[in-house]
């Protein structure tokens, strides 16, 4: 093993706000920060619960746009995938299908319901991630010999 | 008025969110990939957004819902299901084989469209059409399984 580009501030920092947003969300709307879920609700809509969802999820990328226009050239300034199109779309099928059928994703599960303490979701966060581990050690140390 | 208040709130909500995505780097998929490598190169960073993120979360959570109720809203609307059944092992299988693979998981995907890229209007594309598609099936199968149910119980009576 070997530990590379560790930056536990930022990240520490970025975390806090997300933790932050889904706090502001349950305390004035009363709604889980989950982006699948609140995604979910546009693709298959609810009758009288979608323009809430709408805005919430152009916030997100509104989020992403002034982090580039701030941090110009520092941190993440563009995006390079790592695996080529036929995985890409493999990888948003799974995503999609996976996070429908399991009623969640990293942030539904992992942060708003494990803050709950919820056992569906300690469950749910435990598989997904044990599942992503095994997916990469096999990605990168089974079938490229470790390239 | 409430409704304008309401909505400005989830905006506001949603800039924070993906704010911080961006600031923690995990709109990166390559350092997503490397924090699940552990047996390769490491990047133990991302342990530490979602450690930040549960840390403040797990404090407010309690607290707001002490409340009673949201501000803007009548009633909190938490998942009521705590029981742990095949669907969330079968989905969280499926997830962490698409987000292990790519390196993307939802939020920093929708993130990631301020990029304008076509790596992520291509993986973006697919999220929906998966999406749509365990949303349908879904529906299908309740209905089934409601049918079933009937059936059964016109038998029993």
């Amino acid at each position: 093993m070997e530990i590379i580009n560790f930056t536990p501030l930022s990240a520490a920092l970025g975390g806090a706000l997300i933790g932050l947003s889904a706090a502001f969300l349950l305390l004035v709307k009363g709604r889980v920060a989950g982006i699948s879920g609140i995604f979910g609700g546009i693709v298959y809509p609810e009758k009288g619960d979608v323009s809430w969802r709408i805005l919430f999820i152009a916030g997100l990328i509104i989020g992403g746009f002034i982090y580039q226009w701030l941090g110009a050239g520092a941190g993440v300034d563009h995006i390079e995938a790592v695996v080529g199109t036929p995985w890409l779309i493999a990888a948003g099928l799974l995503v999609g299908v996976g996070t429908t059928i399991g009623t969640g994703c990293t942030s539904g599960h992992g942060i708003c319901g494990l803050a709950r303490r919820s056992p569906r979701s300690l469950v749910a966060t435990v598989t997904f991630m044990a599942t992503a581990f095994v997916t990469v050690y096999i990605i990168r140390h089974l079938f490229t010999g470790g390239a | 008025m409430t409704n304008a208040k309401s909505l400005s709130a989830a905006l506001f909500a949603g800039i924070l969110f993906g704010f911080g995505l961006s600031v923690a780097q995990m709109i990166d998929p390559a350092k997503v990939v490397n924090f699940l490598d552990v047996f390769g190169t490491w990047d133990p960073s991302l342990a530490f957004v979602m450690g930040g993120g549960l840390l403040v979360n797990a404090i407010a959570t309690p607290l707001i819902l002490k409340r009673g109720k949201p501000i803007l809203a009548e009633l909190f609307r938490i998942p009521g299901k705590s029981q742990v059944d095949r669907r969330i092992v079968i989905g969280g299988v499926l997830f962490g084989a698409g987000w292990g693979l790519a390196g993307y998981c939802p939020g920093p995907m929708i993130t990631s469209l301020s990029f304008v890229d076509g790596s992520i209007l291509t993986i973006f594309t697919a999220y929906v059409v998966g999406t749509l598609g365990a949303k349908f099936g879904l529906a299908k199968y309740e209905d089934y399984k409601q049918q079933k149910h009937q059936a059964n119980e016109a038998c029993v009576g």
